[in-house]
């Protein structure tokens, strides 16, 4: 018999707030590959939930920025079944394109009827704008969490294939809608999360997803002084190496563990439905 | 076999603050990683164009710490009097001299990167050419230099020189186009460091150990950029099959 492995972020409940998945419309052969690293490397890490979303089809039949309705469907589809294939490790956001308030608000129930726990934004319209409104108020009817994509940037972000949102319309969404928690994604996964950082600290309802290749050093002591330990959530997005190794170095910066269990999921589990993680009582 | 971090520097950077970017602390963040020594480039000298002053500072905040710390300076090989600067490296008993021709104006197929190599090769010295400091997306808006193209790369280790070339902060796509657009001849004088290269779910650096070679690769953190622990992140990461991967030993290749 062969000793349990002891997990390479150390022991305790890990939520992961911003893991993908792929599906087969994705364009990408490797697809169930990529789902099954994704599980095995957060076996070893220790992650304890990842909660994914899947973008339409990544741009295979529609831009993975501004999905159609079929391509978000079926994105959901694929999510939903991943959830209930693995129920002991693996939630749902249901990713919509808001464009169409209508269809996206229906879509929403669709996924929240079937165990979805969050709604994933991206970038098919900026977070300032309105047309978001009718989707937020989807979210505080709902105790729904909004995971938004978000590009690091000061200066009002172009970025090609997407209508990008940065911290400062993202805080202008989140002031609109002060009873929703709004995830505002990877501070390290591009742009200038200095700018970010320098953007958020009196916006109390929005909270910091660590995710991103980025591992640039003095990014989580800046977000530390930013925003305290109870509003940052640790998440790997497209890299679990980056990802541990932030939790590495969350390990040797002087937090008190307190801290570091809220980092690593108790404040993230306080942003979901009740019951949305069973046996973590945040 | 040690541990040597070949792509670790001291000093400022000139678009954020870095913090404690000081030899010190360089030395603790070995002890900490288990790694047994540093090459160490000096990091403001990248953007000064004159690089001389960068690397008498180099040396002389390296002195205390000289059994771990190697220093490894800047020579730009288009500037009056490069070979005086070369000289005073091979003195000091560089292991590498570090070049930076995005930085400095150098094209693909530059003839002074071609005269670097060259002396490189004549004096063992190896020649680390550096792709990136920082994620494109975030830069500076008067931080202009674009990413070390994979051409120049091809070009430098397709000049027959015999010099020693370490690429840094590449990821896979450049890896990949640089090692399959050389000969094996060529492939053979160049290696990666691994502090950019994406681990799971893609599985970059699983992939290139399978195809590339572990030969190819040395230890890299891009310390105090990027947090040190990303490469040992990563080999832990890595599927069973690939496990304690032999990487080469850039000490070794000393004289």
């Amino acid at each position: 018999m062969t000793a349990p492995v002891a997990p390479l972020a150390g022991p305790g409940p890990l939520i992961d707030v911003h893991a993908h998945f792929y599906q087969h419309g994705s364009g990408r052969a490797t697809w169930q590959a990529l789902n099954a690293s994704r599980l095995a490397a957060g076996d070893r890490i220790g992650v304890t939930w990842h909660v994914g979303s899947i973008l339409g089809t990544w741009g295979a039949t529609s831009p993975t920025y501004f999905q159609s309705p079929a391509d978000t469907v079926t994105g959901n589809d694929a999510m939903m079944a991943m959830q209930a294939a693995e129920p002991e490790r693996v939630r749902a956001w249901a990713a919509v394109n808001p464009n169409d308030s209508e269809f996206a608000l229906a879509e929403l129930e669709r996924c929240r009827r079937q165990g979805a726990i969050g709604i994933k934004l991206a970038a098919a319209r900026r977070a300032s704008d309105p047309v978001l409104d009718p989707l937020m108020r989807y979210a505080r009817e709902h105790h729904l969490p909004v995971l938004h994509h978000v590009w690091q940037g000061r200066q009002g972000p172009v970025v090609a294939g997407q209508d990008p949102s940065d911290a400062t319309a993202l805080c202008n969404l989140a002031a609109r809608h002060p009873d929703v928690s709004i995830v505002l994604a990877h501070i390290g996964g591009g742009g200038d999360w200095s700018g970010t950082l320098a953007e958020v600290p009196n916006v109390p309802n929005v909270y910091l997803d660590l995710s991103g290749s980025g591992v640039d050093r003095g990014m989580l002591d800046q977000a530390l002084d930013a925003v305290g330990p109870g509003r940052l959530v640790w998440g790997a997005d497209l890299t679990l190496d980056t990802g541990l190794a932030k939790l590495w170095a969350l390990d040797i910066i002087g937090l008190a563990a307190a801290d570091r269990e809220a980092i690593r999921w108790r404040t993230a589990a306080r942003l979901f439905p009740a019951g949305a993680f069973p046996g973590l009582a945040a | 076999m040690s541990v040597v971090d070949v792509s670790a520097l001291i000093g400022p950077y000139p678009f954020r603050h870095i913090p404690h970017p000081e030899p010190e602390t360089l030395v603790q963040v070995l002890d900490r990683e288990q790694i047994d020594a540093a090459w160490v480039g000096h990091l403001p000298s990248a953007f000064y164009r004159n690089p001389r002053e960068g690397n008498l500072a180099l040396y002389r905040d390296l002195a205390p710490f000289r059994s771990r710390l190697h220093p490894v300076p800047a020579v730009r090989p288009d500037w009056p009097g490069w070979r005086v600067e070369f000289a005073r490296a091979v003195d000091a008993g560089a292991p590498a001299v570090r070049a930076y021709p995005v930085h400095w104006g150098l094209g693909t197929g530059s003839p002074p990167l071609r005269f670097l190599a060259q002396a490189c090769a004549e004096h063992s010295v190896t020649l680390v050419l550096t792709v990136r400091f920082e994620d494109a997306r975030q830069r500076h808006s008067i931080d202009v230099a674009v990413d070390l193209p994979a051409a120049t790369i091809r070009e430098v280790a397709r000049a027959r020189t015999g010099a020693r070339i370490v690429v840094v902060a590449a990821g896979r796509s450049l890896i990949e186009e640089v090692h399959w657009g050389l000969t094996p001849t060529e492939r053979a004088l160049v290696w990666y460091d691994t502090s950019w290269i994406w681990g799971p779910p893609e599985d970059d650096f699983a992939h290139l150990l399978r195809t590339v070679g572990a030969a190819r690769f040395v230890y890299g953190t891009g310390w105090p950029m990027r947090l040190a622990q990303v490469t040992r992140a990563n080999l832990a990461l890595l599927p069973h099959d690939l496990s304690a991967p032999a990487l080469a030993d850039p000490m070794s290749w000393l004289p």
